[in-house]
């Protein structure tokens, strides 16, 4: 099983979703921590199931080996998780701390709503990707889809490729950088100066994920709230 | 008319259609070019529990003995799936309402009333705070489209789960909380700037469909370990269907609001045009349980307009498991009271017609952030005040079952149940009083 993962060692536990039910390994990730020692978990056989590894709070390292469904490490505290495949609907939902990493493509609304932590997507990320985000840091290697960052409150959505229509829609306070061309911008998303502490902002995040060096962050453009529909005005009623 | 005659005049005549109320609101929204926003649910007047009477026991049926033979009023909620159901000792349970919308004082009042009547109270848009979850002993925390708050910390310390679709007084509409109720401790709560006029979304940020719901409800069974209770909360507008979709995607009660059913801020004219009355709901949502097979099997808690212990047994008679307040408990609290005219007056209005709470100037100290305000409102003796209120409205239903001879208000039936009106009886599915007729029924 080494052979097809990441690990660099031996996990402590080994649970195959292919013959034990979901519910055993969630409940076993949440004891774990608490009355077990076992740090290094691999999953094996996912095979596309949802919920996978969702509500771990213990710095946990979990491999999972293959592609996964929708609300993969959904509220995920402390735990670094890794998903050897793609991601479906909502990876990391919630998420408040800790690490995911989808080494393939992700679908809809990754980072959904998300307070915390990081989340790295190695491929293309679907529509409403960091959609009501709310204090997370999501990379995305490849693309993002339409209607992304959506209502986002708080964190940073950093997109390697291009983004779709109606980025940062309704946006709040999240940072949007994005090194492609954006399809179009939603209602009061505008694209901003990149100053020294916003070029500053991205380093540090790119340092954290492990990306230090590996692209050029003077090619990527900022996009914020412009703040005009933080108060309803009737004048603004055409952007509503 | 001339005035130099002297022929009689007829009174000044006021147009039906164009009513004075009507009249006010053309030129208000002439003045401003907004529409309308206030608080509370629709003001018309609608089909209600008040055109239904129960048929009082005699020869055909026995009553029982008012003060002496039992009359059970609890109630189990979550029986289907989780591992830990909540057992409350009355049916009347404290509807959703956000802490922001509701001050801090308000929220520990409700906690503090419910509590000390074994039932539950429930959080609302924008998270859990310390003070409810400290007060309720049973405290269903509210899983709602915009996750402000959301945490899995709270969703463990709740005792339930309501994942909610929509609510009664707004369905397909999303929250609102305006600027002036956004202090820092809302704001940070929310993850939002203080001051800006907060708009939640209508729709949820992850899922689309039932076929999603049935996914997320799997996500929070496994968060929690299938411990808790999952309610999927509806307004009522297809209540038939958005009930059988509720119980096909996993959950263990529905929580069905009529559109009497308050709100903190939202457009007059969605409280007033967009839903249904809650007597026109629970029928098709029963059907739909029955339909199933789910009835009594997935409780049904419903809401919108319930303000005393006879829509509690009607509404019970009808097929619901519960009922939930929340603008009733709000007047319990000492929401509009006489005792504040005065300043209701300065503000524009009158006490029973105050309903511009989403402006955080309400004089009670319940609809507010302002600290002032807010302090005038005693969690402990408002929680007394509510206590009392969900005892009376407890032994008044157990008046009516016991004079019906039901020996637990889930015994209560439709056949206890006659109409006066025709549309009361069509919504209802109970006969016209004096009569057998059920419109829609029997050939007619």
């Amino acid at each position: 099983m080494n052979a097809q993962t990441n690990l660099k060692a031996a996990p402590d536990e080994t649970f195959d979703l292919g013959a034990n039910p979901l519910r055993e390994l969630n409940g076993a990730l949440h004891k774990a921590g608490v009355e077990t020692n076992a740090r290094r978990w691999l999953v094996a056989n996912p095979n596309g199931r949802h919920a996978v590894a969702c509500g771990i709070n213990a710095p946990l390292d979990v491999t999972i080996a293959g592609h996964v469904g929708y609300y993969c490490a959904g509220m995920n505290q402390q735990a670094r998780v890794i998903i050897e495949g793609n991601a479906g609907v909502g990876v990391a939902e919630n998420m408040m701390s800790g690490f995911v990493h989808v080494k393939g493509d992700a679908s809809q609304a990754a980072g959904a709503t998300a307070h915390g932590g990081m989340l790295l997507i190695d491929g293309n990320a679907g529509a409403r990707c960091g959609i009501s985000m709310k204090g997370v840091d999501i990379i995305v290697k490849g693309s993002i889809g339409h209607m992304s960052a959506f209502m986002g409150q708080a964190g940073s959505l950093i997109v390697f490729g291009d983004a779709g229509d109606a980025l940062g829609d309704s946006l709040y306070e999240a940072k949007l950088f994005v090194r492609g061309t954006v399809k179009s911008l939603g209602a009061d998303c505008i694209e901003k100066e990149m100053r020294d502490e916003h070029k500053a902002h991205l380093a540090e995040k790119l340092k954290a994920a492990g990306l230090e060096g590996s692209i050029d962050i003077s090619e990527f453009k900022r996009y914020g709230s412009a703040r005009r529909l933080y108060n309803f005005h009737i004048d603004n009623v055409d952007a509503y | 008319m001339s005035a130099h005659n002297n022929v009689p005049r007829t009174l000044p005549r006021f147009s039906n259609t164009f009513d004075p109320h009507t009249l006010s609101e053309i030129r208000r929204a002439a003045a401003t070019g907004i529409y309308d926003i206030r608080g509370a649910g629709t003001k018309r007047k609608l089909p209600h529990f008040d055109d239904l009477l129960f048929l009082g026991a005699s020869i055909s049926r026995y009553p029982l003995e008012g003060y002496r033979e039992k009359c059970g009023t609890d109630v189990v909620l979550g029986t289907r799936f989780a591992k830990k159901p909540i057992h409350l000792k009355t049916p009347v349970t404290i509807a959703g309402m956000s802490f922001g919308s509701l001050s801090a004082n308000a929220k520990d009042a409700l906690g503090r009333g419910a509590s000390a009547m074994g039932t539950s109270t429930t959080t609302g848009d924008g998270g859990m705070t310390p003070e409810e979850r400290g007060s309720s002993k049973t405290l269903v925390y509210q899983y709602l489209p915009s996750r402000y708050g959301m945490n899995p910390d709270d969703l463990r310390k709740a005792d339930a789960i309501e994942v909610v679709i929509g609510q009664g007084a707004k369905p397909g509409g999303g929250g609102m909380l305006l600027g002036q109720k956004i202090t820092e401790r809302v704001a940070g709560m929310r993850t939002l700037p203080a001051g800006i006029d907060q708009r939640s979304a209508c729709r949820h940020p992850d899922w689309t469909g039932p076929d999603d719901l049935e996914i997320k409800i799997e996500e929070l069974r496994e968060l929690t370990d299938w411990e808790k209770p999952i309610y999927v909360k509806v307004g009522a507008s297809r209540p038939y269907y958005d009930i059988s979709l509720a119980v096909k995607s996993g959950a263990d009660v529905v929580v069905l609001d009529g559109m009497q059913g308050g709100t903190a801020a939202t457009q007059d004219v969605f409280i007033e045009h967009v839903g249904l009355p809650i007597l026109a709901a629970i029928r098709p949502a029963v059907q739909a349980l029955k339909d199933l097979g789910m009835h009594r099997k997935v409780q049904l808690i419903v809401s919108g307009g319930i303000r005393s212990g006879a829509d509690v047994a009607k509404a019970l008679a009808l097929g619901a498991d519960a009922v939930a307040i929340g603008t009733a408990a709000l007047v319990a609290l000492g929401d509009n009271d006489p005792s504040y005219e005065e300043e209701y007056q300065k503000l524009g209005t009158t006490a029973g017609a105050y309903d511009d709470w989403h402006e955080g100037k309400d004089p009670a100290g319940i609809t507010t952030q302002d600290p002032l305000l807010s302090a005038r409102l005693d969690p402990v003796k408002a929680g007394r005040r509510l206590a009392n209120y969900l005892a009376v409205m407890t032994l008044e239903a157990q008046t009516i079952a016991r004079a019906c001879g039901k020996s637990h208000l889930h015994n209560l039936e439709p056949e206890d149940l006659v109409a006066l009106t025709i549309e009361a009886s069509a919504m209802a599915g109970v006969p016209l009083a004096g009569t057998e007729w059920i419109p829609g029924k029997g050939g007619y």
